[in-house]
């Protein structure tokens, strides 16, 4: 059995909803713990939404769009990985399976999409000659449409035709040595994500904090509340013993002596005294 | 218009920057490849420009002005319309101030807030909420997305609308504020604890095993296997994920892009296991 013309409607919205919410990237919509916790809630079964959402969010948290370059798509992979999971009672894993191809063809879509709306760009030209307020609000938020009908279109042909023989059929004619193999790399692709924001955070000199939070972690079992508050611990007593904001001007860190600066101004003048 | 009028009438209200924080939610409505944010900044303009001008020559001008190519974080646009809409407000009320200024005024914020909110948004606050939802998620807890979603938008929008808002107090003074070193402390402080987190991430997440079997000991009837993996969680637990992620931090300088690099692991883990060398 597919699904109900009701539920089939819904997941419209809701796609929508998550594909207005990639171009955003605002409220956060379109990452794997939220679209796919929407859709476990239309399909009647939250708690494998969120448990996809879960597994998705590891392998896509550190996806993120810098500048005008774009990352793989989690909107489109969340949805529709999730009908098939649930729909097809696959299991989680199978999910990831399915996520990442889907992940590509978001991108491609996104990509396209966001080149479209330079169309809505030109014609918002056209009425700021006039000051046409009215119209420009428009261009901008019809262009929207454009990022909201990328992943809702997809969608609405999946949910159209998936059926749960359906999906087991297709799974089943994969071979288990890719199914497995698939699953024993979820395990690692998460390392992509922690790469991306480690290259992003571009601050070499601060590595040092990364394998401190590695070592911490390989030997403790305290959870993530823990490491924020030890992060931020660290982060603060960092900027309290740092010379270099305790200077009026910038000086290199290793100029100074480590360690035993503090807030103090006299200390100041006495570093100033010491690299004139 | 006597200079009386012109006074009262050219002052942003509290409703028209209320206004522009919730447009401001919309900047990348339009989002694309030629001006990437330029149509979102003149349509978080709107409010203001309407205040601020009253005919159409001017207004026109002032919408073509933000008509312009510009980017940042999205949380982060806060503080550049505050100091824009402050130096419109300067520039209706008869100040000599030109196009050029403000455009390149919002040239110069783009490239620190940028500098600021990426490690701020993307490479701190984001992964941090999402790990903790996450790792709620897993067991099917649905407080894990309601804690993320709440968390990240309440952050995002204090930094827009206190943005603005400061931006907007502020004006030409958040510019040299800029060039002082808090922002760079923030930054710092963040970068801090997203790094500590990403690393103590590596060791939790990633889930690398060897099943290869090294020696077979059978000694007063129990056999001890020792697997490569046992050899490895004795010298550091996680150490394969910390050099798997140092590699990948390496090919993606080199511009390889993220999704190739999924898919080279792809096939690490289905031939891997085909093998024997890696398992569930």
């Amino acid at each position: 059995m597919g699904l109900s013309g009701i539920q089939i409607v819904l997941l419209f919205i809701v796609s929508c909803i998550v594909g207005m919410g990639s171009v955003l990237d605002s409220f956060q919509t379109h990452r794997p713990l939220i679209a796919c916790t929407l859709v476990g809630i239309i399909l009647g079964d939250v708690k494998t939404g969120v448990m996809l959402g879960g597994t998705l969010e590891m392998i896509a948290l550190g996806w993120m769009n810098i500048g005008a370059a774009q990352s793989p798509d989690s909107a489109l992979a969340s949805v529709i990985s999730t009908i098939l999971v649930i729909v097809g009672n696959q299991s989680v894993s199978a999910g990831i399976a399915i996520a990442l191809p889907v992940a590509v063809a978001g991108q491609v879509l996104t990509v396209l999409a966001r080149t479209v709306t330079i169309f809505f760009q030109h014609a918002a030209d056209k009425y700021a000659e006039d000051a046409n307020f009215k119209m420009i609000d428009i261009c901008h938020i019809t262009a929207l449409a454009v990022q909201a009908l990328r992943v809702a279109v997809p969608c609405l042909l999946v949910s159209m035709v998936v059926s749960p023989t359906g999906v087991q059929s297709m799974l089943n004619m994969i071979p288990d040595v890719i199914t497995t193999g698939l699953s024993v790399a979820g395990g690692f692709i998460v390392v992509v994500g922690y790469a991306m924001v480690l290259n992003m955070m571009g601050a070499k000199y601060l590595m040092p904090f990364f394998f401190l939070g590695f070592v911490i972690a390989a030997f403790t079992d305290f959870n993530l509340v823990a490491f924020g508050i030890m992060g931020i611990v660290f982060g603060l007593i960092y900027i309290q013993l740092n010379p270099k904001f305790n200077m009026p001007k910038a000086v290199p860190a290793a100029a100074a002596p480590a360690g035993g600066a503090s807030m103090d101004a006299g200390l100041d003048d006495d570093l100033d005294d010491e690299l004139d | 218009m006597s200079e009386e009028i012109k006074n009262t009438e050219n002052t942003l209200t509290k409703k028209d920057r209320v206004s522009m924080f919730l447009r401001s939610n919309f900047q990348q409505a339009s989002f694309n490849f030629e001006r990437i944010h330029a149509l979102g900044f003149a349509f978080d303009m709107v409010p203001a420009i309407k205040r601020l001008y009253h005919t159409k020559k001017e207004q026109s001008e002032a919408l073509k002005r933000h008509m312009t190519f510009f980017n940042v974080t999205p949380g982060c646009v806060g503080p550049v319309l505050g100091v824009t809409a402050a130096l419109e407000e300067t520039k209706a009320n008869g100040a000599d101030i030109d196009e050029g200024t403000i455009g390149s005024i919002k040239i110069g914020l783009m490239g620190p807030l940028c500098g600021v909110g990426d490690p701020i948004f993307w490479g701190t606050l984001r992964p941090i909420t999402a790990a903790i939802g996450a790792s709620m998620a897993l067991t099917g807890n649905i407080l894990g997305p309601v804690l993320f979603f709440v968390l990240f938008n309440a952050v995002r929008l204090a930094a827009l609308y206190f943005g603005l808002e400061f931006g907007y107090k502020k004006g030409l003074d958040l510019v040299k504020n800029l060039a002082g070193n808090m922002l760079q402390k923030v930054t710092e402080c963040a970068s801090i604890l997203g790094l500590f987190v990403m690393g103590a991430l590596v060791s939790k997440w990633t889930t690398i095993n060897v099943p290869l079997v090294v020696s077979k000991v059978t000694a007063n009837g129990k056999t001890t296997v020792t697997t490569v993996q046992n050899i490895l969680d004795q010298l550091m637990p996680g150490l394969l994920g910390l050099v798997l992620t140092l590699v990948v931090c390496r090919l993606l300088k080199k511009n390889i892009s993220p999704i190739l690099i999924i898919f080279i692991l792809f096939a690490v883990g289905i031939i891997g296991y085909g093998l024997g060398i890696l398992g569930a």
